[in-house]
């Protein structure tokens, strides 16, 4: 039955995608975890549902809407980072639901019926059409391509933001870099996950990674690795059991993330009964 | 008389129209050891950010050799608080030392084998050379301390800037880096900032005063007149855990009170 589904070109399609949307969370969900960022993800891709909401009113690719909404905050959140940091979860969380507002309103507003709505809520890889996989696969050159040429940088300006500004490096642009690719990213996941599980998906991989990482390269390369195993397994399952794809991935992600947790939380304590 | 390597000039900082610091005027010259003191909420850190260029002053200007902040900040060694750190970072000692050579390489990119020396060189003067592979998550609070300052000492800087260096160390931790302050004295100017005025030591040459105004003398003079003024009682110099009393003890200053009062 496995060896079948292989047979399906939606089923090569998904896993592909899935190994794709790994990658790309493993280069842009590493920093986005050790810089503390996840919150602001998680505002771009609930902002994001606004554009899939002015998609539909259009009728245009809500895809295309929802990477001109996600760019478009992420934008907003750098120059407010950059103005009054003491007011940035205030301002996450306000990007956050009036994104949401939007669609809403707009899917209301737009006539006749949202197809595909649950999808781009609830994601489904299995619908992932081939010409999608080519931008995801350009998208994800973009990212390793970026990363690897200003990785000492990005480590700099994720590390200590101020050192990097007094030694005089474009830290403006290097964190827009950073929540520019996180903003191009989550449209990527959105396809995979869907807008409301898109952080677990950037950030679980990179959390767990990082409690087995003594550097950043080691991080990005766990994090992708460990993306892969949970995008393809949670595919698999899901044909399996004939469950949604985007929550059994998620789901898989989130038990590694406790269990990882749980298991750091006894080695600890069982090496301070040691002492 | 040679341009001071850090000129303050009637610099006026304001945070939610609170002022924070008023009309500061400072001139730091090379080969000083300068002491700033004053009570947390003084404005020390505030100022020190001024002097990088992290913060714009709303008033007064900031001149470091004679030139703009932004052009030769680079001449600066930073060395920031320790809470504004995340030490789970997944980094180690040698690439976060190695990180403040990316201020000073060609390209910004890339470090090049004279990266590696000079980064290896600062491991070694902070006595960190043996922790190099180690994450900083797991070494002691007085090692990352040396590691930050070693960060700080690759990009060659001369004048070594260093907010509240004591502040989460044991006091014999405290004791062993200013020994090492010491040595680096020889070779640049050194600018101290300090809450714990119990931490100062002999070599301070020159000791400011701030507490949102700033007040400067030579460390010789001190008197507890200045302390007074921003401190809301006097203190003793400490240095290397042997008491330089410079200020009078509270019972010895009321002694002199009742003097005073019974000649009346």
């Amino acid at each position: 039955m496995i060896l079948e589904a292989l047979g399906y070109e939606f089923f090569r399609n998904a896993l592909i995608a899935g190994i794709l949307a790994s990658i790309a969370c493993g280069f842009i969900g590493s920093f986005i975890v050790v810089k503390r960022m996840v919150s602001l993800a998680g505002g771009i891709s609930h902002a994001a549902f606004g554009g899939i909401g002015l998609g539909y009113y259009l009728g245009i690719d809500p895809i295309l809407g929802a990477t001109v909404f996600s760019l478009g905050t992420a934008g907003i959140i750098s120059h407010f980072r950059n103005q009054a940091h003491q007011h940035l979860d205030t301002l996450v969380a306000a990007v956050w639901a009036s994104g949401m507002a939007l669609g809403i309103l707009f899917i209301y507003l737009a006539p006749g019926f949202a197809p595909d709505l649950f999808s781009y809520l609830f994601g489904n890889i299995l619908l992932v059409p081939f010409e999608n996989l080519i931008l995801m696969g350009l998208l994800v050159c973009i990212i390793v391509v970026t990363v690897t040429i200003f990785y000492h940088q990005f480590v700099a300006v994720t590390f200590d933001e101020e050192y990097a500004i007094v030694m005089n490096l474009p830290a403006r642009g290097l964190m827009l870099a950073i929540i520019g690719l996180t903003a191009l990213t989550v449209v990527m996941l959105i396809q995979v996950v869907g807008v409301i599980l898109v952080i677990a998906l950037l950030a679980l991989p990179a959390a767990i990674a990082r409690e087995y990482s003594s550097s950043m390269k080691a991080m990005i390369l766990y994090a992708t690795l460990l993306g892969a195993v949970f995008t393809t397994s949670g595919i698999w399952l899901s044909y399996i059991l004939d469950v949604p794809s985007g929550a059994t991935i998620i789901l898989i992600a989130a038990a590694a993330y406790f269990l990882v947790i749980l298991g750091r939380d006894i080695r600890h304590h069982y090496s301070e009964i040691r002492d | 008389m040679t341009t001071p390597v850090i000129e303050l000039s009637h610099v006026t900082f304001r945070f939610n129209r609170h002022p924070v610091l008023d009309d500061i005027s400072l001139d730091i010259h090379e080969g000083e050891f300068h002491a700033i003191i004053g009570p947390n909420g003084g404005g020390k850190t505030t100022l020190l950010k001024i002097m990088l260029g992290l913060l714009e002053p709303h008033a007064g200007s900031v001149r470091i050799l004679g030139g703009s902040v932004r052009d030769n900040r680079r001449y600066l060694g930073y060395v920031p608080q320790f809470r504004t750190f995340d030490f789970r970072y997944p980094i180690s000692v040698r690439e976060m030392v190695l990180s403040g050579r990316l201020g000073h390489t060609a390209k910004k990119l890339h470090y090049g084998p004279d990266d590696h020396a000079t980064a290896e060189e600062a491991l070694k003067t902070m006595g960190i050379a043996d922790i190099g592979d180690r994450e900083i998550a797991d070494i002691s609070g007085g090692q990352r301390q040396r590691a930050i300052i070693a960060r700080a000492l690759v990009g060659h800087p001369r004048v070594l800037l260093l907010d509240e260096p004591t502040v989460y160390v044991d006091t014999p931790t405290a004791t062993h880096f200013y020994d090492i302050i010491e040595d680096l004295r020889k070779e640049m100017t050194i600018v101290l900032i300090t809450h714990d005025v119990g931490a100062l030591s002999p070599d301070i040459t020159t000791v400011s005063c701030l507490n949102r105004r700033i007040f400067t003398h030579d460390a010789r003079e001190i008197t507890d007149e200045m302390i007074g003024a921003v401190y809301p009682c006097p203190v003793d110099l400490i240095a290397h855990g042997v008491p330089h009393r410079v200020f009078r003890h509270h019972d010895e200053m009321e002694e002199e009170e009742t003097k005073e009062e019974n000649r009346r």
